[in-house]
């Protein structure tokens, strides 16, 4: 037994969606390497639709799984719907990660809320799920 | 699977003929070495020897080792025990910023007890500033305790001449040996030390057994309790198969110490040149000229150290870090904190250390398996040459 199960090691060894695309229509980064982790992601939008969601991920083996599953979680997912999607969805879809790790799953629900948050902005959009959303909220670290 | 183990500073594997010496003191030798009869005499003899030979390792005389649980145990016992006696001198302890925690918490310990502590600085390649040392010295002070060998980035420390020091001062000086013992020549008597600890499990004997050297006419009160073993100083019935076995070992390592040292640096400087040249941006942290032979720490810029060594595991290549992913848990490494390494390289540092079963075949397979890790988990980094990591962003991560 390791010390993550066989899906969160199927995720990191084979992460789906990794890398950058041609003109994404949005970007969000998320974390820094201070804290030792950082999630970019980037969309391609069409019709409040994503269509398509890439990852580039420093951080440990639960953030680069969950950078995975979150990604291939909201392709296909109306705006609205990505952002109804917290932390605990992908943790769930991988199956659970050990307590002191579910919080790099964090990064990932943040990285996509920022991305849609930029998006909105540019395009003028109202979206009832960024209404709570704070992009330069603090997070503790400690 | 192929398993290669790169990890010798974390532990060792007992070795055959240490094993063998041990097995007869669990069954049939497994009398109580104080008892008056043949079998109890049988399990003194053992020790007795047990002591000669680890004495024998370290230059020390026999009545001057007295066996703990562990290193840790010698850590507690040196530095609480002196604490103790002192402390109607003073309640002044120096150490340094690097040690292990066997001793910096031992250290904070004391300090909620009304002790002080100055933990010294080091460079960038983890030295003490003998300069800086001597400076912290008050007419407090009643210990210097400067560890000879550091477990992640194995720097040496200028042992000798921090012993010069303290003896000019009048302190007494402990050093922990755990890394060092059977990695260097050691010889406690011409190094001058007051105490020094060392543990079994580092020299390919078993865990859960140590020694602390005290330098015959000190005496520091006992940390634990009881009976009258080890010469009164330290109770409980002794751990008679890992004494044997911490003794054999010793001897192992006495005899073998010369071919040791040239074997396991000659196949961890074949490692860190094989790397080096194969994968770009990779730094090697601590010094090279001061360091134990078998030790390699490795940033590998722009990915996670615990991506790369969950990797490794993966593929049996077992190694370790002192940093991972930020969690409520986690705190990165504070010896290359100390050492002033940007806290993004301190994530991705990863220590490999080999040992007397590492081969050359072995070190091969692992680093052609590197080399394509750390491409794979590069490729998706949202770092690189271009974009490097800035240690001035703030963190806003959550915990
Ligand atoms: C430098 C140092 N001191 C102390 C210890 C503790 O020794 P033990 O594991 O025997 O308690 C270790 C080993 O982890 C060490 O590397």
């Amino acid at each position: 037994m390791g010390m993550y199960n066989e899906k969160v090691m199927e995720h990191f060894t084979n992460p789906r969606n990794a890398g950058t695309m041609e003109n994404p229509d949005a970007v969000g980064s998320y974390g820094s390497p201070v804290c030792g982790d950082m999630m970019e992601i980037s969309l391609k939008i069409e019709d409040n639709v994503i269509v398509d969601a890439k990852f580039r991920t420093f951080g440990c083996g639960s953030a680069i799984a969950s950078s995975s599953v979150a990604t291939d979680m909201i392709k296909g997912k109306t705006l609205e719907e990505a952002l109804a999607l917290t932390n605990q969805n992908f943790v769930d879809e991988l199956g659970g990660l050990p307590g002191a790790k579910i919080h790099c799953s964090v990064l990932s629900e943040q990285a996509i809320k920022l991305a849609i948050y930029n998006y909105a902005k540019e395009k003028g959009l109202v979206l009832e799920g960024l209404k709570d959303f704070d992009p330069n909220e603090e997070h503790d670290h400690e | 699977m192929r398993q290669v183990y790169l990890d010798y500073s974390a532990t060792t594997p007992v070795k055959n003929k240490v094993l063998e010496e041990m097995l007869p003191y669990f069954s049939e030798n497994f009398g109580n070495p104080s008892s008056l009869y043949q079998i109890g005499f049988k399990s003194k003899d053992a020790i007795t020897l047990a002591r000669s030979r680890v004495a024998q390792l370290i230059g020390a005389e026999d009545k001057e080792i007295y066996f703990t649980s562990s290193g840790t145990e010698a850590d507690n016992w040196a530095v609480i025990g002196t604490a103790k006696a002192l402390k109607p001198k003073g309640n002044h302890i120096i150490t340094s910023k690097i040690e292990h925690h066997a001793l910096l918490h031992t250290c904070e310990y004391l300090e909620k007890e009304g002790y002080q502590v100055t933990y010294l600085n080091v460079d960038k390649k983890g030295m003490v500033s003998l300069e800086e040392l001597e400076r912290a010295i008050t007419d407090r002070t009643i210990l210097i305790s400067i560890m000879f060998a550091n477990n992640e980035v194995g720097t040496i420390q200028p042992i000798k001449e921090i012993a010069k020091i303290a003896k000019k001062h009048g302190v007494l000086f402990h050093t922990d040996g755990v890394q060092a013992l059977g990695n260097l020549p050691i010889d406690v008597k011409e190094l001058n030390v007051d105490m020094m600890s060392i543990s079994a499990h580092k020299i390919y004997g078993p865990k859960g057994v140590g020694a602390l050297y005290i330098r015959k006419g000190l005496t520091i009160p006992n940390l634990i309790h009881g009976g009258g073993q080890e010469n009164k100083k330290r109770a409980g019935t002794e751990n008679v198969p890992g004494i044997v076995g911490f003794g054999k070992a010793a001897s192992l390592a006495d005899e073998n110490l010369a071919s040791h040292i040239e074997k396991v640096r000659t196949l961890r400087d074949y490692f860190i040149s094989q790397i080096t040249t194969r994968i770009e941006d990779v730094v090697v942290n601590g010094d090279m000229e001061h360091r134990l032979p078998g030790n390699a720490n490795l940033i590998f810029k722009y990915i996670e150290g615990e991506a790369l060594l969950l990797y490794m595991d993966t593929k049996g290549i077992f190694a370790s870090t002192g940093s991972a992913c930020s969690s409520a848990t986690f705190s990165p490494s504070h010896v290359l904190s100390a050492m002033g390494l940007p806290l993004e390289q301190v994530y991705s540092s990863i220590r490999f250390t080999v040992g007397d079963f590492t081969t050359k075949e072995d070190i091969d397979y692992a680093v052609d398996e590197i080399v394509e890790m750390v491409e794979k988990l590069r490729a998706f980094s949202p770092y690189n040459k271009d974009n490097v990591m800035n240690s001035a962003q703030s963190c806003n991560c959550q915990a």
